[in-house]
Order: structure tokens, then C-alpha cells, then sequence
């Protein structure tokens, strides 16, 4: 099964919706609450990341008998130090994201805590690609 | 700790999920930035949070967080309230600031 996503950059009150429709259709196909919850926070951060500092993007949902893959595409500034990024707290976030209430800088280590898999391929001026990987 | 408790502890306004008043919840969170929430919470809690927006919706949909109270007085948007409502999640509002709030419930028994 195969799901696609187009991500509005400009519309920070419907960011989340992707997320919320897959872990809907991940319940509804029977998957382990606790696994479901996994998938719903990673891609949730990963969705939120695209909104809040790549003007949105593209998410591509593809689900076997036994893996989940999660592709995130977005024309964005893209990352210049990768390292630096994946740290705990490390945070480009302005003013105006942290009164939204993110910003903290968790959600890269995030995804890679709660995923199986974690690629990301930045291009600074170009774009990033996220790829969230998850066994079932 | 049931969530009526909890609304009876804080004083609290229902604004919807009345229905679901009798459930449990064994942990809280207070909390205003939903990136920690993110990293931080365990399931079945109840949240606290001063922050007003839908994404605070959107987080406790994805941590499956039963509940919201809002501390310091703040009131959730009607499109808080509708998504709210439609996912299932109940949400509550208090006058009081957000520490003492969690300490009011930690004093009452329910633990971090
Ligand atoms: N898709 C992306 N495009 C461009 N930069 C990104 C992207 N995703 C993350 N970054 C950069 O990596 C940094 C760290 O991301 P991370 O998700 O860990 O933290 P955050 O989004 O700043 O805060 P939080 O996730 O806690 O709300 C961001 O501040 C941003 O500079
Ligand atoms: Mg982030």
C-alpha cells in the first residue's frame, strides 16, 4: 500500500494532518497501539520539521507485510551540518516557532529514537530528503 | 487517577469530553513546549500546558493523551475544540498558573 502526502508550508494549523491520517490507517489495519504510537511521533516531528523550516513538501508512505517506509521530500534550504543537527537541543528555530511551542531542538533525535531506520540526504540550497524506516 | 478527579482538584471546565470524565489517566505532564512533550511523555497521562494552538491538539492526538488541561485561565479555539472532539480528546480549563497546578494533582497522588 502505498499513501502520498502533499505538505503546505504556509499553513502551520494543518501541519500534522499527513501524520494523523496515517497513524489512523495504521489503527484501523490492526498495527500494535504501542508501535503505531512510534510511527505517529516520528513522522509527526519529520512533518513538523518540513513545515517549520523547509516551506513544506512531499511524504511518501509505502507498507509491506513487514516494514514501513516513510520518504520526505522537500525543496527546503536544507541542512548544512547533519552532525550538529541530530544533537539534542541544537535548534535554528526562531522566535516566532518557539512561541508555537517547538523548537527545542529533540525532533531529529527523536525520529531516530523511535524508528528502525533513519536516512536523511540534505543538499544546502536545494533540499532535504528524510527517509523513516520501521519494522513491523 | 480519574480525570473527573483531576477537574475536581483544579476547579476545571469541561469543554468537551464529559463523557469520558470516568477514565483513568497515571501520569501527568506540565508543559509548554510540545517538542519536549514529544520526547518526553508517557502514554495515558494527562497534559498541562499553557500553550493555546492546534498543534497542542495535533501532539496529544499523535502520543494518544487522553487529556488536556489548560492552566492559567487560557480557553481553547472552537477549531481546538472541534478536533478535540472529533479525536476523542478531552479537554479542561483551570484557573490555576501551571506549577501548582501539577502540584495540586502530584499532592493528590498522581505522580510524574
Ligand atoms: N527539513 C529540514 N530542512 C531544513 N532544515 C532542517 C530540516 N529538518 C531539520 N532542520 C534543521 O535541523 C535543526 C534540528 O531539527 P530538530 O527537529 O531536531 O529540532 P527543531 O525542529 O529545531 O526543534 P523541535 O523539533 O524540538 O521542535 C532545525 O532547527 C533545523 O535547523
Ligand atoms: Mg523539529
Amino acid at each position: 500500500m502505498t499513501l502520498c502526502f502533499t505538505v503546505d508550508g504556509n499553513d502551520f494549523l494543518r501541519a500534522g494532518e499527513a501524520s494523523a491520517v496515517v497513524k489512523r490507517t495504521l489503527k484501523q489495519l490492526g498495527l500494535e497501539s504501542s508501535l503505531v504510537r512510534k510511527i505517529a511521533i516520528a513522522m509527526y516531528e519529520a512533518e513538523m520539521n518540513m513545515v517549520l523550516h523547509a516551506n513544506g513538501g512531499n511524504i511518501k508512505v509505502t507498507l509491506s507485510d513487514t516494514y514501513l517506509t516513510i520518504q520526505m521530500m522537500d525543496t527546503g534550504p536544507g541542512i548544512k551540518d547533519i552532525d550538529l543537527a541530530m544533537q539534542e537541543g541544537y535548534s535554528t528555530a526562531n522566535q516566532k516557532i518557539r512561541e508555537l511551542g517547538f523548537g527545542a531542538g529533540m525532533g531529529l533525535p527523536n525520529m531516530k529514537r523511535y524508528s528502525d531506520e533513519l536516512k536523511i540526504k540534505t543538499v544546502v540550497g536545494v533540499g532535504t530528503e528524510v527517509l523513516l524506516g520501521f519494522k513491523l | 487517577m480519574q480525570l473527573c478527579k483531576v477537574q475536581e482538584i483544579l476547579e476545571a471546565k469541561v469543554w468537551t469530553g464529559t463523557e469520558k470524565l470516568e477514565k483513568e489517566v497515571y501520569s501527568a505532564c506540565g508543559c509548554d513546549l510540545m517538542s519536549d512533550v514529544l520526547a518526553f511523555a508517557k502514554e495515558k497521562i494527562v497534559l498541562l500546558t499553557g500553550l493555546i494552538n492546534l498543534q497542542v491538539i495535533r501532539t496529544a492526538e499523535m502520543l494518544d493523551i487522553k487529556a488536556i488541561v489548560f492552566v492559567r485561565g487560557k480557553e481553547p479555539t472552537s477549531d481546538m475544540i472541534d478536533l478535540a472532539k472529533e479525536r476523542g480528546i478531552v479537554l479542561l480549563s483551570t484557573g490555576v498558573p501551571l506549577y501548582p497546578a501539577c502540584g495540586l494533582l502530584y499532592e493528590a497522588g498522581l505522580r510524574g
